[in-house]
């Protein structure tokens, strides 16, 4: 019984350590970000290209998951609005929900799963195959090519893509509207811009910015630090996915909190 | 009816006794492991310097330490007479430019093409260059190699005695006066073997190149080396000629050449 208390003790202890070493790792490696990302050279067509890759090659899924998150909620909250009689406040319901809370989350999260997952794939095979190694006895910075770019182009693309997916959420809530009554499009987008003020865009559009920057620095983090074998390619996808998913809901978390105290 | 290739022997390229690779005592461990436990050995200016030994013996680890992929835990490692373990990653860039390093799989960027891949490290280093000047270099170096045709083509492309050939031009690119090849013949086919090694010899004589090869293909290393050292139990149990160690009076040494 004693042995196994003792063994389970250990496991414990030993997650904890490999959690806060994990911690201490990825702090060090942010920072080594802000230091790196003012001295030249700059990779400017390197951080073109990923913003490409980042922003334009996602729009097709935050236009999809945009208009079906607009189109949704105004279905769900009409039943619920209409027992008060407040259906005319749905097109301002839709828009704030939209835009302080579900848009930037859900697309953060699509953005964790596609883009981060892909970055820590990407970097993850570089390292196993020598790519990054290759990089540095070439007396190329890998860093600075390879991770300052990327995490750049995620922290500028991802409030984009959230602007983005607010209208056209906003837009899926104009045909949700429609499917059980008439409202004109002038009508609608009258209310929604009435509703919406400079603090419900100013705090939701900010932290983006630090989902963009996590989603990035998770991916080029985990994939830059991925074991020998092919094996770890595929780890440090999924961990990038579950870390960056895991840090956007606290993020949020925290910035709610910020917010409530500030505005 | 076996045809019997015949093959030019290359020049001799004129070797020095002056080190340009000065390796003493050098020691490093992977937690518990203890991989090497005081290595030491030279290569003299223009000589080829074949390392061999069981896997696992150390000795991509002691070639990586070379670079500075690896950080040795003790020991003093001179490259053109700096010892790389005392300088910063500055320093250590303006040396990493003169060495060359072949991988095991190559290594090429595989989401670039052939040129881009040769491209990319240039241009970082000869910023002064224009696009013609570029791109007649990029030739250059890829019909030394035998490969001008495959300019265009992306690394998933390439045979894996292609990419070799690839890795090597792109290694040669920045014209290093040392180049070091991680298993340059693992892999491959008997007959790509011997071109690469052939290839090497080239080298070695076109661009006055010295260099360590680490390998396991003993037609290899008889056709690429001037002297030879042998790792065991992370130090160097012996070195000497292909001729002197292939008659040694050691079992085990003469265990790789059977």
């Amino acid at each position: 019984m004693n042995s196994i208390i003792t063994a389970r003790k250990e496991s414990v202890i030993t997650y904890l350590k490999e959690t806060f070493n994990d911690v201490g790792n990825i702090t060090l490696f942010a920072a080594r970000f802000f230091k790196e990302v003012i001295k030249p050279p700059y990779e400017i067509k390197e951080f073109m290209k990923q913003c490409y890759v980042i922003g334009y090659k996602s729009l097709p899924l935050v236009t999809i998951t945009g208009f079906i998150m607009g189109l949704v909620l105004t279905l769900q909250s009409r039943p619920t609005l209409a027992k008060f009689g407040a259906e005319s406040w749905l097109p301002s319901m839709v828009a704030l929900s939209l835009i302080r809370e579900i848009a930037p989350v859900i697309t953060a999260l699509i953005c964790a799963g596609k883009v981060s997952s892909g970055i820590g794939a990407e970097l993850g095979s570089m390292k196993v195959t020598e790519q990054i190694d290759a990089m540095e006895v070439s007396a190329i910075n890998p860093y600075k090519y390879l991770v300052v770019t990327r995490i750049l182009a995620t922290t500028l693309m991802i409030p984009l893509l959230v602007i983005y997916a607010d209208g056209i959420g906003i837009i899926g809530g104009y045909v949700g509207i429609n499917i059980h009554s008439d409202v004109s499009l002038y009508r609608y987008i009258s209310q929604v811009l009435e509703s919406i003020t400079f603090l419900d865009i100013f705090p939701a559009t900010m932290k983006t910015f630090f989902f963009g920057f996590f989603i990035g620095m998770i991916g080029c983090y985990k994939g830059f630090n991925a074991a020998n074998g092919t094996e770890s390619v595929g780890k440090a996808a999924n961990s990038a996915v579950v870390t960056a998913s895991l840090t956007i809901f606290i993020i949020d978390m925290l910035a709610v909190q910020l917010t409530d105290l500030f505005f | 009816m076996i045809q019997e290739t015949t093959t030019i022997a290359p020049a001799p390229v004129p070797k020095t006794n002056s080190p340009v690779i000065e390796i003493k005592e050098l020691y490093k461990s992977f937690g518990k492991n203890e991989v090497l436990k005081g290595v030491t050995f030279s290569v003299n200016k223009g000589e080829n310097l074949v390392v061999l030994g069981k896997s696992g013996s150390g000795k991509s680890i002691t070639i990586k330490c070379l670079v500075g992929l690896v950080v040795a835990d003790e020991g003093e490692i001179n490259v053109f007479g700096t010892d790389i373990t005392k300088i910063d990653t500055a320093e250590l860039n303006k040396i990493r430019v003169r060495i060359g390093f072949l991988f095991q799989n190559a290594a090429l960027y595989d989401s670039m093409s052939v040129r881009e891949n040769l491209g990319f490290t240039l241009k970082r280093h000869a910023k002064d260059l224009s696009a013609e000047e570029l791109e007649n270099q990029i030739k250059d170096v890829l019909e030394s190699v035998g490969l001008a045709e495959a300019i265009d083509k992306m690394p998933s492309e390439l045979s894996g005695g292609m990419r070799k050939r690839i890795g090597l031009a792109r290694t040669l690119i920045l014209k290093p006066e040392i180049i070091l090849y991680d298993e340059p013949t693992t892999g491959l086919d008997t007959i790509t073997s011997r071109e690469i090694s052939e290839l090497l010899l080239e080298i070695q004589k076109k661009h006055k190149t010295s260099s360590i090869i680490i390998t396991h293909d003993m037609a290899c290393a008889k056709h690429t080396a001037d002297r030879l050292v042998i790792l065991k139990d992370g130090v160097i149990h012996t070195e000497g000629t292909y001729e002197e160690l292939e008659k040694s009076d050691d079992e085990w040494v003469r265990s790789f050449f059977i």
